[in-house]
């Protein structure tokens, strides 16, 4: 089990040395001289040269990388181009509501997502079954931004149950962040949810064709416990498996969401840094993001542990 | 005691079982009984119907494919077909049971087997938590389970084939239910541990007086354990008879053909071969290291140092279990992997140590068939093109090379027709003599045949056996040929080696080392043989 | 892995004859995407709207006779566009996905076979996939800048390792197929085993991928330019009409929902489809992701 965790732990060592790779050269190989757009059209030569040798630009490339990764290292993100503070005060300020939204997406999703996914693999081919894993293709084929706007329109411009948009802290005021939470959860969701109970119902079937389940039959298992207890169980592993490549499907999705529903967090800064070309932040925010996505598969596969006892090996 | 042996568990009358959507019936019209402490052996090859109808019995047809169409089972007197979904909860495991064929897939592989055991009590209404654990190492200790506590807390893939199966028939036996059907349980085991699970039943039948409906296609098993057989063809039931009318006197031609098939571990005995030797292995080894440098690498021999020579003419039979070496030595020698050490002698050459891209030219010198021979054919491929492939590679014209292809199809049993037609147009047995023809086709000194007849069924393989002699003795192809069978070594082979983890641990001609072993394991494999005293071609027992 | 051993006769026909009554929701899916693509190529003849022509005397007007959809913030015509955005957003689509499926299929098959390849390629495949397509995107286009050819590349770039992943992972099945064991012992060169053995094998599996690339293809088009960062706003798409409606999204919600529910139902078409290709060459295929 500690030998499991520990390989598991190492494996992700290369993953994240090429995200930092890529997301070095993404930059490193932007057109344009960085050194010129820092400075602004008016610099002169001095200047440019100046800013170069600040940022190491002067050296070769892969010195540059390592300078950087050891930046990184020490917590020294950057400093924005654009507003000229530092890349990870700006982050910080902008986690809050991004978090917010992705646990009440996640929660939300799973606790709606593996019920339904069951209960269409227990209705399997009936009226019902269809309906779900249709809506569920729906789901997934509606953009969030789309889902977001129906929301918008119907449930708070028509109805008046929530407001447009905005976002208020959970510290802050736990009534307000409610109301204002809710719609982008739901947006975010459809996807989530969609994605999550498919795997849940196909795994499930997948697994009542194996042979011990023909074996819990054979000796007497209520059927109810042989979905429950056998069917679902075994199912787990793809389930959580699905969880956690899905996350790449919130994460782009907060990018989304956020803009539509005006939500001062990472997502609109994605967007914001994109649009000013700040590069260090972007750099940074990439970076982030991909590593907060390789830390979720990697609490995912741990978690393989607690559902599947041969992989403790 | 009389009277509980003839009283009647399990009765059959006109059973139809046929596919829902087309209403096509799958078996006809049959019926049996079965009496308490009796075993009753269900005989017949792949398709006849067999395992349906003891799914049938159990009420585990799938309901979305399968339905029974017409006739009656009754359990104990109570009528299956008619119960409810709730009361064929209950009956099972408390009056009918089941063994499953495969014992790697038949336990749930995130439950302890202790739990998976229990759980029979558990929702039968047995016992509290402590006496049903009490009741399950009980059990455990009556299938003779070592270290019962242990074993309980154990998962299903920390425990060998034999031991799961152990575990299968504990859970099948615990309520003591007087039917228990026994699904081929022990085709996917070796012979010894399939010895020691034969043993088993029949030890758990006559301590509870269970009447056993055994599911299989092996007559030499048949022949060990039946009281009575029921033998059926294509969902037909064909005969029924005590084991010796049936084994002795089949009135049947079906029956008369498929005892007459079944291989017997008395070698027909034959004249030593004299050819030329082709083919000379020395120290052929492979070893694999395991783990990582984390959990410490671990050094597993495959094969140990292995010496074998072929001459023209010859089969050379390797005989061993799972895990004893012989496939990968068949890899080996095919240059499918890479052998660590050692050497190969095909004539002169050395073709052990060879890149892929020199061996090129040998390849035609050496080829292989293999065991599955559903996936040995390139399904989207006319057969002309796959037998024609070798000969192509080699730069043989393509008319030169079709024509040849007519002829080999037919050399093999086929006819030259069927060229054209795909490979999921023919039968198992069919699609193995393409293979033999696609092999044959480069007219190589040395055919590797690994476990070639082993997915077969019995009628089948006594003819690609026949196939195989016939070219041998014709063209002087050396084979070698791999098997966990030594029945079917003894059918075919000269020589034999044994093999067990790893190694050689006897070798000779057939008719030494089959009669006259000088090992304990080549003893112990002779023991577990099913079948071995009796003389199926003829019908009778050996003396 | 598909399985290519059924027995001949018995298990196409049942599942041939089996989803007959159930697959019109795939008819209905199959008809949606011919009358887009009809619309794709021939819809810009069909209208009188200029999806470009600026009339500022008629600025977001709700639907009429004149303006099926009304018109946008600058009076353009929305009927017009969405018709043009259509072209656009399937262009972009396809162009994408069939270089996904390309670069993925070249890229894989070199994997898959040669195992000193293997590990580099399949690496720089999974720090690819570490990063979420989306921020991916956004990011390869905030440094090119956008315009047809790099929102293409920005699709392309995160999609294609997916690609990538799935064919590497049937050749490697395959590769211990007794077959392909069978056509080595035959002294068969190597790019025919992988030509002529493996890869008709990799099309069914690549064609249902194929279909839910698409999907995915348009849909990141569409964000991309729905969060301003993808095709220049000259050229009308899906996601720049719903980007130019948000500011009147109160007034005018059919700026976003008209081009909105056609995005919808196109993306929805094809994954149907692609559900019922997979559910037909192999039930076991698992959705990517």
């Amino acid at each position: 089990m500690l030998g499991y965790i520990v390989r598991r732990l190492l494996s992700t060592i290369p993953v994240l040395g090429v995200v930092a790779l890529i997301v070095f050269l993404l930059l490193h190989f932007a057109p344009g001289d960085p050194a010129a757009i820092m400075a602004g059209d008016s610099a002169t030569p001095a200047q440019l040269a100046e800013i170069r040798q600040r940022l190491g630009l002067d050296k070769p490339v892969f010195v540059q990388f390592f300078y950087w990764l050891d930046q990184l290292r020490q917590g020294n993100f950057g400093t924005s181009l654009h507003s000229n503070k530092p890349v990870a005060e700006m982050i910080a300020a902008r986690v809050g509501p991004t978090l917010s939204l992705a646990v009440t997406t996640m929660t939300f999703s799973i606790l709606v997502a593996i019920p339904l996914g069951v209960y269409a693999a227990w209705a399997r081919g009936r009226l019902s079954d269809r309906l779900v894993m249709t809506l569920a293709v729906l789901g997934f084929s509606t953009p969030v931004f789309v889902t977001g706007y129906m929301l918008i329109y119907l449930l708070s411009l028509k109805a008046g149950w929530f407001p447009v948009q905005g976002f208020a802290s959970l510290a802050s005021d736990p009534i307000r962040f409610a109301r204002t939470i809710t719609l982008p959860t739901l947006a975010l969701s459809t996807v989530y949810i969609a994605l999550i109970a498919r795997i849940s119902r196909s795994s499930v079937l997948e697994i009542l064709g194996e042979d011990f389940i023909r074996t819990a039959r054979a000796k007497g298992v209520p059927e109810r416990s042989v979905f429950l207890r056998h069917a679902l169980r075994n199912a787990a592993v793809p389930i959580i498996t699905v969880i956690g490549s899905g996350a790449a499907f919130l994460i782009g999705g907060v990018v989304v969401a956020e803009s539509v529903f005006n939500i001062p967090g990472l997502g609109r800064l994605v967007v914001e840094s994109v649009l000013a070309r700040d590069y260090p932040l972007i750099q940074s925010l990439i970076l982030l993001l991909s590593v907060i996505y390789i830390g979720i598969n990697l609490v995912i596969d741990l978690l393989y542990t607690l559902f599947d006892p041969r992989i403790r090996y | 005691m009389e009277t509980a042996k003839t009283k009647e568990i399990l009765r059959i009358d006109n059973l139809d079982v046929s596919l829902v959507e087309s209403g096509k019936t799958l078996i006809r019209d049959i019926s049996f009984t079965l009496h308490a402490g009796e075993t009753l052996c269900l005989v017949g090859e792949s398709g006849s119907g067999k395992s349906l109808t003891s799914l049938a019995v159990m009420g585990l047809l799938d309901p979305g494919a399968l339905r029974v169409s017409a006739g009656r089972i009754l359990v104990e007197g109570i009528d299956v077909l008619a119960a409810s979904a709730e009361e064929l909860r209950q009956m099972r495991a408390t009056r009918m049971s089941m063994v499953f064929q495969e014992p790697m897939t038949a336990l749930n592989p995130t439950e302890t087997v202790g739990a998976q055991v229990e759980e029979v009590l558990r929702v039968h209404g047995e016992g509290n938590a402590v006496t049903r654990r009490e009741r399950v190492l009980k059990m455990f200790e009556a299938v003779h389970l070592p270290a019962p506590e242990r074993i309980h807390a154990s998962y299903p893939y920390q425990l060998s084939g034999g031991q799961r199966q152990r575990i299968v028939i504990s859970m099948a036996l615990i309520l003591n239910p007087r039917l228990l059907i026994a699904d081929e349980p022990t085709t996917a085991l070796d012979v010894t541990t399939q010895r020691q699970i034969l043993a088993l039943i029949e030890e758990m039948q006559q301590k509870f007086g269970t009447a056993v409906l055994f599911i299989t296609h092996d007559f030499g098993v048949v022949s060990d354990i039946a009281d009575r057989i029921v033998v059926m063809n294509r969902g037909d039931l064909v005969e029924t008879g005590t084991r010796d009318e049936i084994l002795a006197r089949p009135r049947q031609d079906y029956t008369r053909m498929l005892v007459s098939s079944v291989p017997s571990l008395v070698p027909p005995g034959r004249m030593p071969v004299t050819g030329a030797q082709i083919l000379e292995v020395a120290n052929l080894n492979k070893v694999y290291t395991q783990g990582s440098f984390l959990s410490g690498r671990r050094r597993v021999d495959a094969l140990k140092p292995t010496g074998l020579t072929l001459a023209t003419g010859e089969i050379l039979g390797i005989v061993g279990e799972s895990g004893s070496g012989k496939t990968t030595l068949a890899r080996c020698l095919t240059r499918l992997i890479e052998p660590t050490g050692g050497a190969i002698r095909l004539g002169d050459t050395d073709i052990s140590a060879m890149s892929q891209r020199q061996l090129r030219p040998y390849r035609r010198r050496f080829q292989v068939v293999f065991q599955d021979p559903f996936r040995s054919l390139n399904a989207r491929l006319r057969v002309r093109d796959i037998v024609a492939e070798g000969m192509l590679n080699f730069g043989t014209p393509r008319e030169e090379a079709y024509a040849r292809v007519g002829d080999l199809l037919e050399r093999v049993g086929l006819s030259v027709e069927m060229m054209d037609r795909y490979p999921h147009q023919f039968s198992g047995g069919q699609r193995q003599r393409i293979c033999i023809a696609r092999a044959l086709a480069l007219r190589p000194e040395v055919l590797i045949a690994d476990e070639s007849v082993s997915a077969l069924d019995v009628s089948v393989q006594k003819q690609v056996l026949e196939l195989l002699r016939e070219i041998c003795d014709e063209t002087g192809v050396g084979i070698i040929f791999i098997t966990h069978d030594l029945r079917v070594a003894a059918r075919i082979c000269d020589r034999v080696l044994v093999m067990q983890r790893g190694e050689v641990v006897e070798s000779g001609s057939v008719d030494e080392v089959l009669t006259r072993p000088a090992q304990a394991y080549t003893r112990e494999l002779i023991g577990a043989a099913p079948g071995r005293n009796w003389d199926f071609e003829h019908f009778r027992p050996f003396a | 892995m598909q399985k290519v051993q059924d027995l001949p006769g018995k298990a196409p026909a049942a599942a041939r004859s089996r989803p007959r009554s159930r697959d019109w929701p795939v008819r209905v899916a199959c008809a949606f995407l011919v009358f887009i693509l009809i619309v794709a190529v021939v819809g810009p003849f069909l209208t009188s709207g200029d999806p470009l022509h600026i009339n500022a005397a008629n600025r977001i007007k709700p639907p009429s006779a004149e303006h099926l959809f009304g018109t946008d913030a600058m009076g353009r015509d929305v009927f017009a566009r969405v018709i043009y955005g259509a072209r656009t957003s399937i262009i972009v689509g396809f162009v994408a996905a069939l270089a996904s499926l390309l670069l993925g299929l070249a890229v894989g098959l070199l994997a898959g076979y040669f195992p000193l390849a293997d590990a580099t390629i399949m690496r720089v495949m999974d720090g690819i996939m570490s990063i979420p397509s989306i921020v991916l995107a956004v990011a390869l286009v905030a440094i090119t800048g956008a315009n047809l050819g790099t929102v293409l590349i920005a699709i392309i770039v995160p999609e294609f390792p997916r690609v990538v992943r799935l064919v590497r992972g049937v050749i490697l099945s395959l590769r211990s197929e007794p077959y392909v064991e069978a056509a080595i012992s035959l002294a068969t060169p190597t790019w025919r085993i992988l030509f002529r053995h493996m890869l008709p094998n990799t099309l069914a599996p690549l064609i249902v991928q194929g279909s839910f690339v698409l999907a995915s293809a348009i849909l990141t088009e569409a964000a991309l330019s729905f969060l301003g960062v993808g095709l220049p706003p000259e050229i009308p798409s899906w996601g720049n009409i719903m980007a130019e409606g948000r500011t009147y999204f109160q007034l005018r919600p059919g700026l976003i929902f008209f081009p909105g529910i056609f995005l919808a139902l196109t993306v929805l078409s094809i994954n149907l489809i692609g559900d019922a290709l997979r559910d037909r060459f192999d039930p076991k295929l698992e959705k990517r992701h």
